[in-house]
């Protein structure tokens, strides 16, 4: 029997406010109906199975079938197809992105009638979010630990990535910070390898810190990657960072989604930020046709519980469309995400005030791009300049302080009500005339873009209303 | 050293009319904006002394500007700093802040190094300037 018989395409049905609703891009195969496929995706991320069970009959089966009940085509493809699907809450475990996600993305990406599915967004219910603890810190509650109001926060990744000695890597962290900068960052396949033991790197890293932290003045960071092989190393890692007094951890998406609701979880116990670093996300968020959109783990994310995420910088080295990555922010930062296809934000999304992720920038830029990055980015951000701190001809410390002083005249400049966007290479030109650090990074990365093709673009572009 | 607490602090020390520039733009936004001053710079003293309260509902920077220079006039060894408190639902605590007087001289902070257990090591820092009681320092 067809999965639309069955119950699983209800054109007429209209969602509750407490449903969960899915939105997937289908390719169905050749020959296969639009309207069938999208109930396959229904049934399969539901109830069904390729068969009709009598077991059924003995449950409120109506109820737990998932219902597809509108199907359009993509805008400018033939092949593909939108499909609605609402879901009764009862299906899910609260609090849960473990049990959420095998439920939505568990069995039906493989399903043979389909060419290729993606998740492109979800509405989640109040009703459910109410069950997540969400952010343990928030953007608000950062920014008055840390005391820092009124310009994006400054950060950098340590590099070479691998091979550096504690001693050495600790020496990196400390002259980003007292040349200007609010973090360092270990990158995400830092972990406990034989040229650094993590014990080591922990302590030459807050070693850095509080002498950074005594040369400045200011309140700064560094994020102690906690990602390791068993929850009860990194609970060992995570108790380790808080006696040093570290005031935030990181941990890699590939932990899976379990483990971090239990980082989250415990960070929110123990006062501590926690950054999250989206390793392997590309794998299934790049290609438009197949895998989950990245505003969906960016929604899982602000759901699940983390303070930072990796979010996309428009102008750097890695994917990032600017209507997407649009999208992405509104999804992290905002109390009440707006519906707008054009970023390919498929749903009103009020976030029942949990608290605000704070998205992070990093891959590929430099100090020449700053009104840029404040253009597209904001504010609440925080800009990672790996190879544009470490990279710079006088040290690591002026290229932090070319950062620092880049983002100060920009942020000032705008207040002031300049057009600095358009003016931003003259503002910085005239900020570096009086600063050396910001003159030199100009002269060496100043024609550094990445200017390829996105892969990652919405669908939907806007159209002027005639008048 | 130079204190680099918050914004512009890595610019030029900022003039009475970029100052003005920023007050304007906190008003537009329709933030309250006040002046705190402290003679204990320490990164974790949250609570500087207020110069009076925060004002609510600014037509033009003027007061504001009137306000700090008889807060730099009472306060002249001290710190002022001036921040924005936006009472939006959601944020509800500071926008923006950054430093309006520094005294001329800034001798830094000591930092202490207490031992524990497995080469741990518990830090503090300490403004030099703390050797003073409050209203002695940075004279």
């Amino acid at each position: 029997m067809p999965y639309a018989q069955m119950g699983y395409w209800q054109p007429d049905y209209e969602p509750t406010d407490t449903d969960v609703i899915a939105v997937f891009r289908i390719t169905p195969q050749t020959g296969v109906d639009a309207i069938e496929a999208a109930a396959a995706v229904a049934g399969e991320s539901s109830t069904a199975t390729w068969t009709v069970v009598w077991t059924d009959r003995l449950t409120a089966c109506e109820n737990y079938r998932a219902k597809a009940y509108r199907v359009e085509q993509v805008p400018n493809r033939d092949d593909q197809w939108f499909a609605w699907i609402a879901y009764d809450l009862d299906l899910f475990e609260p609090g849960s992105i473990s049990n959420l996600t095998a439920s939505i993305i568990g069995n039906v990406f493989g399903f043979k009638p389909i060419k290729a599915l993606r998740l492109e967004d979800m509405r989640i219910p109040v009703a459910y979010l109410k069950t997540f603890n969400g952010p343990p810190t928030g953007i608000v509650v950062e920014r008055e630990r840390l005391d820092k109001f009124g310009r994006p926060l400054l950060g950098a990744t340590v590099k070479p990535k691998l091979g550096l000695s504690g001693r050495n890597y600790g020496r990196v962290v400390y002259e980003a910070l007292r040349g200007g900068l609010d973090f360092t960052k270990d990158d995400e396949n830092i972990n406990s390898q034989a040229f650094m033991h993590w014990r080591d790197r922990f302590l030459y890293c807050m070693e850095a810190v509080n002498r950074a932290e005594a040369a400045t003045g200011e309140i700064k960071g560094t994020y102690l990657n906690i990602t390791a092989a068993t929850m009860e190393d990194m609970y060992e890692r995570a108790e380790f960072a808080k006696e040093l007094g570290s005031s935030v951890v990181m941990i890699d998406l590939v932990i899976g989604y379990t483990a971090i609701q239990s980082m989250s979880n415990w960070a929110r116990r123990n006062d501590m930020i926690l950054h999250l670093h989206r390793a392997g996300h590309s794998t299934y968020t790049r290609q438009r046709d197949h895998g989950v959109s990245f505003r969906v783990i960016a929604k899982w994310m602000r759901m699940a519980g983390v303070d930072h995420i990796h979010a996309g910088t428009v102008v750097g080295k890695l994917e990032g469309d600017p209507a997407t990555v649009a999208g992405i922010y509104s999804t992290l930062r905002d109390e009440h995400t707006h519906q707008r296809l054009e970023h390919g934000l498929f749903f009103d999304q009020p976030w029942a005030a949990l608290n605000k992720v704070m998205p992070v920038a990093s891959g590929g830029i430099h100090a020449g791009q700053m009104h840029q990055l404040l253009h597209y980015l904001g504010e609440d951000v925080i800009l990672q300049f790996g190879g544009g701190t470490i990279g710079h001809p006088d040290g690591i410390a002026a290229g932090a302080t070319a950062n620092r002083v880049a983002l100060e005249t920009m942020v000032m400049a705008r207040n002031e009500g300049r057009d600095y966007f358009h003016e931003g290479p003259e503002i910085l030109r005239a900020a570096a005339r009086t600063c050396g650090p910001l003159a030199r990074a100009l002269e060496t990365w100043g024609d550094v873009t990445f200017d390829y093709t996105s892969t990652d673009s919405p669908d939907f572009v806007p159209t002027s209303t005639p008048t | 050293m130079k204190l680099t607490q918050v914004t512009f602090s890595f610019l030029p020390d900022l003039t009475d009319e970029q100052i003005s520039a920023q007050v304007r733009y906190c008003i537009s936004n329709g933030w309250a904006v006040s002046i705190e001053y402290t003679d204990d710079p320490h990164p974790r003293n949250v609570y500087w002394e207020m110069w009076d309260l925060p004002m609510f509902d600014l037509a033009s920077p003027t007061p504001l500007m009137d306000a700090l220079a008889a807060c730099r006039e009472a306060n002249p060894g001290c710190y002022i700093r001036i921040a924005a408190f936006d009472s939006t639902k959601g944020w509800e605590s500071l926008r923006i802040s950054f430093i309006a007087q520094r005294p001329t001289t800034e001798p830094g902070f000591f930092m202490g190094r207490g031992y524990g257990p497995g080469r741990s090591i518990h830090y503090s820092a300490r403004p030099y300037s703390a050797n003073q009681p409050p209203g002695k320092r940075y004279q």
